[in-house]
């Protein structure tokens, strides 16, 4: 039982004010923190996978062959022999002016109608997706294709430029886990000082029921559930504050759907965790409350 | 789950036997104590400031295992005992403590059942005997006051209250008249006298020579500088008897 029931005349036992002084408020801060360093690694986790999942089998076919003609009719040919093939989820021809597009960003002119971009030779490029399976097999099929069709070409597998991305993402990811683990670490440290203060502070009524025979179990029982009440409102307060937080950055996450930022949500299993935290923080409250007071009680005879 | 047997038919209730007590690196403050105390006994423990009584009532009280030596209660080594038979054993000893150690923030009625509570006693149960209790202390219309808006002799009245609500086998009582007028001084005696002739052994730390007198049939300890000088049932009290 993480509260454990105690008879209403056993619960006067201790005075009725709250044991801990500021630790629900402790408490509250390292709820809100967790559950936003929680957040931030479940999204960060899901967008380097997203990424990984995106980029481990997607490759393009550069072809800079001079005449623009000749090199219009290898992305085509390129194209329409890589569709045929059986390791090939799909390939699709860049557009020109998708990729002037693209440029013109750079050279302050977003709808890519620069002069001097347009006079700029181009390259024909050629995504290409996998399916699943062995992606090296799949990479040298590729390039006896482009030799054949494409003589020249360059294939640039995506994970070249966009992985140390994906392993920055994942690397924050397990930051915040860690983050995680840390808080939990320092809300244990900050029940473990607020039972020991509250054993301080009650060892006179702790000695004389010891007197009268009270068992370490019911001693233990009593503070338990005071701190674990204690610790519960804390948690409660900073899963409220966490809560407003995250639908309010939510909302506005919702509006960018460019680039890597895209990829980032919790996901269902995402929510389930944060939802999890904190009943299993004061599952852990009450578990070190109970553990730090059976070990001060056998101190005492 | 604490466990707790009955003391041998015939035996001793209290068994100390060449006990001694040290506090950290000191000298003994206790040594070479050894005494019985009879079931059904009444016993008086006094002494200089100082010379110990406390210590040895702890001791009785199993707030504290000795250095060395062997103490038995209820016939059983508390020596080697475990912790968790403690508390089954501490439920059959009454505590009056010298500094009453009331619960600041328990009324008068909830101080006086805790014993009965810690128990397991049904709040049905203990609400008669409580109240008779309070009744026959003087406090009965005082049953949810505070400690702190008590005298002190009625907090010394509550204190001794809770020790004997629960009938005890045996009651160690540290001054326990220390803070009240002579007539309750007598009454609370009385009080001890008849538990005792219920079958309850009482020890009773005092300086009052008076009160010694005036139970019959009363043995007397002494201790001095930490050894015990006059053993229960060697010296008969109160002086007159020796004229």
């Amino acid at each position: 039982m993480i509260i454990p029931r105690v008879p209403i005349q056993h619960r006067r036992l201790l005075p009725d004010r709250r044991l801990s002084g500021p630790t629900p408020w402790v408490i509250a801060i390292l709820m809100m923190l967790t559950l936003l360093a929680a957040a931030a690694g479940v999204g960060l986790a899901r967008s380097a996978n997203a990424i990984g999942n995106a980029i481990a089998g997607r490759v393009t076919v550069q072809i800079v062959t001079a005449n623009p003609v000749t090199r219009a009719e290898q992305a085509a040919a390129l194209r329409r022999a890589a569709t045929a093939q059986p390791f090939v989820l799909s390939a699709r021809t860049v557009e020109q002016e998708e990729l002037r597009a693209t440029l013109g960003q750079w050279f302050g002119s977003a709808e890519g109608d620069d002069p001097l971009l347009k006079s700029l030779p181009l390259p024909a490029l050629v995504d290409v997706d996998f399916v699943g399976g062995d992606r090296g097999a799949h990479m040298r099929a590729l390039d006896a294709l482009v030799a054949r069709e494409a003589p020249g070409a360059r294939i640039i597998p995506h994970a070249e430029w966009l992985g140390p991305v994906a392993r920055l993402i994942r690397s924050l990811a397990w930051i915040a886990g860690a983050m995680v683990l840390l808080m939990a670490a320092a809300s244990a440290a900050v029940v473990i000082m607020t039972a020991r203060a509250a054993l301080g502070t009650h060892f006179a009524t702790i000695e004389m029921l010891h007197m009268i025979g009270a068992t370490d179990r019911q001693i233990t029982r009593l503070f338990q559930r005071r701190i674990a009440i204690d610790t519960a409102y804390g948690i409660a307060l900073g899963s409220v504050v966490a809560a407003a937080i995250l639908l309010l950055i939510g909302w506005q996450w919702s509006r960018v759907t460019a680039g890597l930022a895209a990829t980032a949500s919790l996901g269902p299993a995402g929510w389930a965790l944060l939802l999890a935290l904190p009943l299993l923080a004061i599952a852990l409250a009450a578990l070190t409350a109970r553990q730090t007071l059976l070990a001060a009680l056998k101190k005492i005879l | 789950m604490t466990d707790v047997s009955p003391a041998r038919p015939g035996g001793a209730m209290v068994e100390f036997d060449g006990v001694g007590l040290r506090y950290g690196p000191d000298a003994e403050i206790l040594s070479d104590i050894s005494f019985n105390l009879q079931p059904g006994s009444f016993y008086f423990l006094t002494g200089a400031s100082g010379a110990g009584k406390t210590s040895l009532l702890k001791m009785l009280y199993l707030a504290q295992r000795p250095s060395r030596g062997i103490v038995r209660l209820f016939g059983e080594d508390l020596v080697a005992m475990p912790r968790h038979r403690l508390p089954g054993f501490r439920r059959r000893i009454g505590v009056v403590f010298q500094d009453f150690r009331l619960i600041p923030h328990l009324s008068a009625r909830d101080n006086i059942a805790l014993p009965l509570r810690i128990a397991g006693v049904s709040e049905e149960d203990l609400s008669g005997p409580v109240g008779e209790m309070l009744s026959w202390i003087g406090l009965g219309d005082r049953a949810d006051a505070r400690p702190a808006t008590l005298s002190g002799g009625e907090q010394q009245r509550v204190a001794i209250a809770r020790a004997v609500i629960a009938r005890p086998q045996l009651l160690v009582a540290d001054e326990p008249t220390g803070n009240v007028d002579p007539d309750m001084a007598m009454r609370l005696l009385g009080l001890f006298e008849a538990l005792n002739r219920l079958g309850t052994t009482v020890v009773v730390a005092t300086h009052d020579i008076h009160l010694i007198s005036r139970i019959e049939n009363a043995q007397m300890m002494r201790l001095e500088r930490g050894r015990l000088s006059d053993p229960t049932g060697a010296l008969r009290y109160p002086p007159a008897n020796k004229a």
